[in-house]
């Protein structure tokens, strides 16, 4: 069973949908008690990291997470969930976040430009990774396969050794990070067709084990 | 580097589609649910969806539409058409549809932008704009104006101040799309979707007048369009998604290529 983390950032259904499609059994839940006994968990979320880091921090949630993360237990963090796993993004004048992983989420900077023409914010639509290190989440994904993307902050781990994925958008930026049982994407697998569908079928096989 | 998406735009009226979709082999296919499977499958990016039922028995029909989609295709979609409240976007997007557009419900009432935005998220709202050619004024100073009732009525509104103006309220994006060009197939209004893309920071789409290959090619890359919504170019047949991918990408216009 695959449970997904419900804190009140966004529609968390598309995530839930998608498993279902893969006939992969899921619940969607804000149970501490549920979630430490999933075999898997999807912290997904769209939306602000202030008020989402409120919504953990007020629910106790915040504990939760952060004890799944030392538990061995796969975990996969999606777009606001990656961001809130890291120890601060810039939204909201400087949130304090999980600290999961060392480093912080910054803004997309002004001026950013691609083949002369200015890049919009959000970073919206379909984007390539270039995908590191053989993560199993990311098996028979082919290099050229694109994900779709929307985000207006990206993660910038401090250590390289966390990132598992990059994509360009006027700068290159951490699309995918990991650390031991952890696996957080920036872009949406559950909106990225086949291949994020099929990374979604890799996680729930995974046994939480990467060596890096 | 960022692909440009091809959109196609689905007209449901009661739950149907108001024109019937024909794949090769001359199918005619009058259910959204199933013309979505199909253009997900085909390749496209992202799926538009516009309601234009009347009557709030259709509207319950059409989030029954919605609920179906959602189960059935793994991309982004949107759902526009007589969105007026924070309620009609909630019920839209707990259905679940990705975004919600407004259109004349934000002409009448600017905040639902904002309040969708902080409801949802900016990523969830899109403005969208129909927008007429009326030569340059002093109310009108881009020479462009903004339209309700299909161009019936005119609202006094500069095209470029709106966009400008949804973007400071929260909108996300902003499909474009203009009554001129629109169902001429004579190509897109290029110089109107080059003003607007090129004057806000979020992402266009632009819509209203694809008929040939060569007018997404002049769309997304003279007139700087992020994205181009399509209709009949491909509900009649005319060209599948990926043979009009393949041009652009042969023309050097970054798309998705595999899904």
């Amino acid at each position: 069973m695959i449970a997904i983390v419900d804190y009140r950032a966004g529609n968390l259904t598309s995530v839930a949908r998608a498993l279902q499609s893969l006939k992969v059994p899921c619940v969607v839940t804000d149970r501490a008690d549920e979630l430490l006994r999933a075999d898997r968990v999807i912290f997904p979320g769209v939306g602000a990291a202030g008020e989402a880091m409120r919504n953990l921090r007020g629910s106790g949630l915040d504990a939760c997470i952060r004890k799944i993360a030392e538990s061995g237990k796969p975990l996969l963090g999606i777009c606001l969930g990656t961001q809130v796993i890291f120890e601060y993004s810039e939204e909201d004048s400087r949130t304090s976040c999980l600290g999961i992983i060392p480093g912080g989420v910054k803004r997309f900077p002004e001026g950013l430009k691609e083949k002369g023409d200015p890049l919009k914010v959000p970073h919206m639509g379909w984007n390539r990774v270039q995908f590191r290190g053989n993560h199993p989440l990311f098996e028979g994904i082919p290099g050229n396969a694109e994900f779709y993307f929307v985000h207006s902050y990206y993660p910038a781990p401090s250590n390289g050794s966390d990132i598992v994925g990059e994509t360009e958008y006027g700068i290159r930026f951490a699309s995918a990070v990991s650390r031991r049982n952890l696996v957080a994407v920036q872009f949406h697998p559950e909106k990225s067709g086949r291949y994020g569908l099929r990374i979604l079928d890799n996680f729930s096989r995974w046994d939480g084990n990467y060596a890096q | 580097m960022l692909s440009k998406r091809i959109i196609p735009c689905l007209d449901v009226r009661d739950g149907k589609l108001t024109k019937g979709v024909k794949f090769k082999g001359n199918i005619d296919i009058g259910d959204p649910v199933d013309v979505a499977r199909s253009y997900y499958e085909q390749g496209a990016d992202e799926i538009v969806f516009y309601d234009i039922t009347a009557s709030s028995e259709g509207r319950d029909i059409m989030i029954d539409v919605v609920k179906r989609v959602a189960e059935t295709i793994f991309i982004p979609f949107s759902v526009g058409g007589g969105i007026r409240t924070l309620e009609d976007m909630r019920s839209v997007i707990l259905a679940g549809a990705e975004k919600v557009s407004v259109n004349s419900g934000a002409v009448e009432n600017p905040k639902i932008i904002s309040d969708g935005a902080v409801a949802f998220g900016c990523q969830c709202v899109v403005l969208g704009m129909d927008v007429k050619k009326v030569g340059k004024s002093a109310k009108i100073p881009s020479g462009y104006e903004i339209v309700i009732q299909g161009g019936r009525k005119y609202m006094g509104i500069d095209a470029l101040w709106w966009a400008r103006e949804a973007e400071n309220l929260g909108a996300g994006e902003i499909c474009l799309n203009s009554i001129d060009a629109d169902g001429t197939r004579e190509g897109y209004e290029l110089e109107l979707t080059h003003l607007i893309a090129t004057n806000v920071r979020i992402p266009v789409i632009a819509s209203g007048g694809a008929g040939r290959k060569e007018d997404l090619l002049d769309v997304l890359t003279t007139a700087k369009a992020d994205a181009a919504l399509i209709a009949s170019i491909v509900h009649y047949g005319t060209y599948t998604i990926a043979e009009l991918k393949e041009y652009l990408s042969g023309n050097d216009v970054k798309v998705r290529e595999i899904w």
